[in-house]
């Protein structure tokens, strides 16, 4: 995202046209999906499917509340959590790593579970409670599991971080956070290409035997 | 990924009218099918959300135990009735995918997941499972991951599932939905060998949806484990895995199930093996000669080979856990 800001001009220039490009494959496809919308939702109504129904280049309503904020959104059907966290929400902690479910950079709770936020599409966690990485601390009152991962160094460049540090809370929560070996099978959704694996582990093990809640 | 139509179906019967239709596919999880969409092996015009479903059940039964198709890998994995009945399902279950993707995983999708061969998921690639005709990019290229029993000339690709592993060993049943009502089929007959339609991966037909697995009571759950031997201790498909279930009496196993995973394109029961353990004493040299009876079909390709010598091997570990004799 800094980068952009300073190459403006050709970032503008590049944007405009591909806007128009866009807007004309949008005109284009919307007239399709006129001709096509009767048909299709007479079609889903018999059929007993609820009335929600996303036309092919149509966005679907998403009521999500996120961090305490509830949101209504308007979103593709094909939008992932994770995009619409960073691109509509501008929650950039959310990191997008792999982006298909390998590496764990991008895992959020969804109502109190993590999951990969990459593989999630949105509409299908209308109605939701996400939480991310900037709904942890409190205030400026930093969560204990993120005091943890500073004090016992937990990452190196930090990229992989907020996908750890909402893994490890929730590896204590599962109660999965017993011994080594065992944090290490429950965290191993979650890859550190530093290698920090042992200060994470620390930082987790800091956390549990702290008893403090989580 | 390609854009597509999203509905919620709010009963069994608006998701069975609705899959009737070419290019529709039911999401429910997601972690699979979103995946293949994001790489564009599987681009769906319509997606089908079932997971308001009342399928989540997992449930006693007077023969067994029930689980929803929509009971979650976490859940299952944890529930005490699993864990108390058929602990095997949840040690599956557990060496499977990551925590987080177990939170989304469900049992119905679990059992519809593609093969991880890198040929089927590069779609530069040929491949007769993603595009019937096109030939097989494993079978002369990279293919240490890939099957050594009941390939075809067509496909070598294995099953990635654990899950599915531990329920053909515990002798499931797979509970189905159609246009013409419900029909069960057994686990092991679920899934099929490639043969010359390496693209049909199972025997759900089209318009049919899973609505959930029941597993009849045994008595193996003191004595089963699943033993699972990957590139690294966690988070990874498996080179070999093997669900292993005995009911030992006084030293004397009067019935074994063996199931193997990573080795085919189906859960792989080990039925000559089995057969050959009943009534024998549970020591390591029986459980070693079952392991190379086990054997006798396989067949390795360039990079794979070292699966015949790992196989066996992994099946003697997996008993001896499953014994108490480690």
């Amino acid at each position: 995202m800094e980068d952009t800001k300073h190459h403006t001009e050709p970032e503008c220039e590049m944007e405009a046209k591909d806007n128009s490009r866009r807007n004309f494959i949008k005109q284009s496809t919307l007239l399709t999906a006129i001709a096509l919308t009767p048909g299709t939702a007479v079609k889903a109504a018999g059929m007993h499917i609820d009335e929600k129904i996303a036309e092919a280049f149509e966005k679907m309503p998403l009521k999500m509340e996120v961090n305490g904020v509830a949101h209504n959104l308007s979103v593709e059907p094909r939008a992932t959590l994770l995009d619409i966290l960073r691109e509509q929400l501008d929650l950039t902690g959310t990191k997008k790593g792999c982006d298909h479910g390998q590496c764990g950079a991008c895992t959020v709770h969804v109502d109190g579970h993590r999951v990969n936020s990459c593989l999630t599409l949105g509409v299908m966690i209308s109605g939701k409670k996400i939480t991310t990485i900037e709904g942890l601390a409190k205030g400026d009152e930093l969560h204990p599991m993120q005091e943890a991962f500073l004090k016992h160094d937990g990452f190196q460049c930090g990229y992989c971080t907020p996908g750890q540090i909402m893994s490890a809370v929730s590896c204590i929560r599962e109660g999965h956070a017993n011994s080594e070996m065992e944090i290490r099978e429950y965290m191993s959704g979650n890859i550190c290409r530093c290698g920090a694996y042992p200060n994470i582990v620390n930082a987790i093990q800091e956390v549990k035997e702290g008893g403090q809640p989580v | 990924m390609k854009q597509f139509q999203y509905t919620r179906a709010v009963s069994q019967q608006s998701t069975i009218d609705a899959i009737a239709k070419p290019g529709t596919k039911i999401i429910a999880g997601g972690t699979n099918l979103v995946d293949l969409m994001k790489r564009g092996v599987t681009a769906p015009d319509k997606l089908v959300d079932i997971n308001n479903l009342p399928l989540k059940n997992i449930t006693s039964t007077k023969t067994g135990l029930h689980i929803g198709a929509l009971a979650l890998n976490s859940v299952v994995s944890e529930n005490s009735l699993v864990l108390q009945k058929q602990p095997l399902l949840s040690m599956a279950l557990k060496a499977g995918a990551s925590p987080q993707l177990r939170n989304m995983a469900t049992v119905g999708g679990n059992m519809m997941q593609r093969t991880r061969c890198a040929y089927f998921f590069d779609v530069s690639m040929p491949c007769n499972k993603r595009e019937p005709g096109t030939g097989c990019g494993a079978m002369g290229g990279y293919n240490r991951m890939h099957a050594i029993f009941g390939a075809s000339e067509q496909c070598i690709a294995v099953h990635p599932s654990d899950m599915c592993v531990g329920l053909a060993a515990l002798d499931a049943t797979v509970i189905i939905a159609g246009k013409k009502g419900e029909r069960r089929i057994q686990f092991i007959d679920f899934h099929r060998l490639p043969g010359d339609h390496p693209e049909q991966d199972n025997h759900l037909a089209m318009g049919e949806m899973i609505i959930g697995v029941d597993i009849p009571d045994n008595n193996f759950a003191k004595n089963s484990y699943y033993l699972k031997i990957r590139d690294r201790q966690s988070y990874a498909f498996a080179l070999v895995s093997v669900a292993a279930a005995l009911d030992i009496s006084n030293g004397i196993i009067k019935q074994a199930r063996l199931a193997m995973g990573g080795v085919a394109h189906k859960p792989w029961r080990l039925f000559d093996a089995e057969k050959a353990l009943a009534g024998k004493a549970a020591t390591e040299e029986n459980f070693k000669q079952a392991a190379q009876i086990a054997m006798r079909d396989a067949k390795g390709y360039e990079y794979n080979s070292f699966k015949i010598k790992m196989a066996p091997a992994v099946i003697a570990e997996a008993l001896k856990h499953a014994a108490g004799l480690v």
